[in-house]
């Protein structure tokens, strides 16, 4: 488990074994949703806001 | 079966996404991810890294991106799964509802309208409650329930003043009286991979608006329709998704009737499917990235086959 910076609040963001790129995560200090930039060291950028067209 | 080149068109992993990548590594498949917003698409070329792929699977969570993508992809000769043929009939509401009919599977009842006037002919004609429906769109937005003649005027004027164009052609359908329940079949060119049915005390019963999810046991006539839409859209790797429509009536043949009397309508096919409420409602009982997987060496499979006839 380590560990990221938050983009948003600055608090740290733990993070799993199995990250991905381009995963979202949230985090745990303010709530913000989070995007993977790297994983390797791991980079964390606000998420883009819901599209309309989004789905499956 | 032997290391496959597998490319993932992306722009959001999800936990569906996860499952998958981690079943292709597991098997000792070469993975590529894409990154659809990170690369530009040619008419001759792209710079997103499919060259040498075996097939690409487009997991896009925007449809949009998800239809140009594909169709880039087809046009270089990449095996791109699901084709943009499929991705073009199940992005678009009306579309689907079109080839549904077309194939003969039972679907509710639907019209589409371009102007307010029109569209209030079309709700009064069904009665209240209808339903409206985005043409593009997912995990049940913007979908409204009408119950009234003043709700049908509100919504209406509000899609036509404030909405993208695409709201203004009204797509408007019968109220079907499903018993809380939905059912979601996950499929590959119209063999379930497994089925789960999605309860609400809401109207709308997606996974994506909290409905509960337990599996379920696909009937004769179920397995029937799924196999029919999915070849509706043109197959692939698909979330077809059915309502029960209570007791079959006398005037339909013996093969669609079920042991339960209980026939099914068929409302959408889902071309970018989700399945991790699927994989969490069947458990251990069924290995759902797993199936997908076979069904994804086997169409890279054919690709190969295909194209060594080419150049035989």
């Amino acid at each position: 488990m380590t560990e990221a910076e938050c983009v948003e609040c600055g608090g740290d963001v733990a993070l799993s074994d199995d990250l991905e790129t381009g995963e979202i995560i949230d985090c745990g200090t303010c709530g913000a949703e989070l995007e993977v930039i790297d994983v390797n060291p791991p980079v964390l950028d606000r998420a883009p806001e819901l599209e309309e067209d989004w789905g499956e | 079966m032997v290391g496959v080149k597998v490319g993932i068109l992306y722009s959001r992993i999800r936990k569906d996404e996860k499952l998958l990548l981690s079943e292709l590594r597991d098997r000792g498949h070469e993975v590529t991810k894409i990154d659809v917003r990170k690369h530009q698409f040619s008419l001759d070329g792209t710079t997103a890294p499919v060259e040498g792929l075996d097939i690409v699977v487009d997991r896009c969570l925007s449809t949009s991106r998800s239809l140009y993508a594909t169709q880039f992809l087809d046009a270089y000769g990449v095996t791109v799964v699901n084709g943009p043929e499929t991705a073009d009939v199940c992005a678009d509401k009306a579309k689907n509802s079109l080839a549904l009919a077309k194939a003969g599977v039972p679907t509710p009842k639907t019209d589409v309208t371009f102007t307010k006037e029109s569209a209030m002919q079309s709700i009064e004609k069904f009665g209240y409650p209808c339903v409206l429906k985005p043409v593009v769109g997912s995990w049940g937005r913007l979908m409204a329930k009408i119950d009234s003649e003043s709700a049908a005027e509100a919504i209406l004027e509000h899609k036509a003043t404030l909405g993208h164009y695409e709201h203004k052609v009204f797509y408007i359908q019968e109220f079907v009286e499903k018993p809380g329940r939905d059912i979601r079949v996950l499929a590959t060119d119209g063999e379930p991979v497994a089925a789960m049915v999605r309860s609400s005390d809401h109207w709308l019963t997606n996974a994506a608006k909290g409905a509960t999810v337990e599996p379920f046991e696909l009937d004769d006539r179920a397995l029937e329709l799924v196999e029919k839409a999915s070849a509706a859209v043109g197959g692939g790797l698909l979330g077809v998704d059915l309502m029960e429509t209570g007791v079959v009536s006398d005037d339909k043949s013996e093969a669609s009737q079920t042991e339960s009397g209980v026939d099914y309508t068929v409302h959408e096919v889902n071309h970018t499917v989700e399945f991790k409420a699927l994989n969490d409602a069947v458990g251990d009982d069924v290995d759902v990235p797993g199936k997908v997987v076979d069904w994804l060496e086997s169409k890279a499979a054919e690709s190969a086959d295909k194209e060594a006839e080419v150049s035989a």
